[in-house]
């Protein structure tokens, strides 16, 4: 099983996921706030982007939501807006009768979810 | 300064949600979720799901008013200024689907001092209005110089 994913996260998705998220901490939404505490600026919400994995790995498995039982995700580096995220895995073992994948995402060659850990059930 | 772990094992109380239809549709969106089922009730019920499906990621809604007191509550103590989201784990269960009611309750599961950096870990199990577990999770907040 491969996960490939690549989406491209708009200058206002992170006031969407906010609203959507109820998570409005303005490190993810108001790019002067971010610069003042000395980020490059807005990152996106590390939830967001574990999204973006757990969309990645539901697709690598048909697409049915029910199929993804498990995932662990580290958050290292930040996520920005306007720049693309690509998400990548492939298949480790087969337990119990779910596949076991190893994924990271990344943006431009820097990590922004890694280690992370998929059990997925495969029909 | 050591962490102070005095608050490993606390509970909080139980948080309650109501599942919507228009919230799981914004939620899907926001993340770029496309399947029909997630908009569609007819899709949804000729997939086999009781009502429009939740994907799975939208955990993060209905636990956030349990898990959120537990991080910002004094006794833990940690410094916002100074936390990352270091890790997530979910591990799934029932479905969540349009209608359902959802009970979760947040522990701290363990608080410890690694490099100079203060780990704090939550815990949160959510369960439906059946008593039927939808979704354990594992939240890893990491401060920086403690």
């Amino acid at each position: 099983m491969k996960v490939e994913l690549k989406v491209t996260p708009d200058r206002y998705l992170p006031h969407r996921y906010a609203g959507a998220s109820g998570d409005f901490n303005p490190i993810h939404i108001d790019p002067d706030f971010a610069r003042q505490v000395g980020l490059p600026s807005n990152i996106l919400h590390g939830l967001y982007s574990m999204a973006q994995v757990a969309r990645a790995c539901t697709q690598a498995a048909g697409g049915d939501p029910r199929s993804l039982r498990r995932l662990s995700v580290q958050f290292r580096g930040m996520g920005f807006p306007e720049q693309e995220m690509t998400v990548t895995g492939s298949e480790k073992e087969t337990r119990d009768g779910a596949v076991i994948v190893d994924v990271v995402a990344e943006q431009g060659g820097n990590q922004i979810i890694r280690n992370a850990e998929a059990e997925l059930a495969v029909a | 300064m050591p962490v102070n772990a005095d608050a490993k094992g606390k509970a909080y109380p139980p948080f309650e949600y109501e599942v919507g239809k228009e919230k799981i549709r914004e939620y899907a969106l926001a993340v770029g979720e496309d399947n029909p089922v997630h908009f569609d009730r007819e899709q949804a019920r000729a997939a086999g799901f009781r009502d429009i499906p939740a994907p799975p990621m939208f955990a993060v809604v209905y636990s956030a008013g349990a898990v959120g007191p537990a991080v910002l509550d004094p006794e833990v103590g940690i410094d916002l200024r100074m936390m990352v989201h270091g890790g997530q784990e979910f591990d799934w269960g029932e479905t969540v689907c349009a209608g359902d009611t959802i009970t979760t309750e947040a522990t701290v599961k363990d608080i410890y001092e690694k490099d100079g950096r203060g780990f704090y870990l939550f815990e949160s199990v959510s369960r439906n209005q059946d008593g039927q577990e939808v979704v354990r999770a594992i939240w890893t907040n990491i401060v920086r110089g403690v």
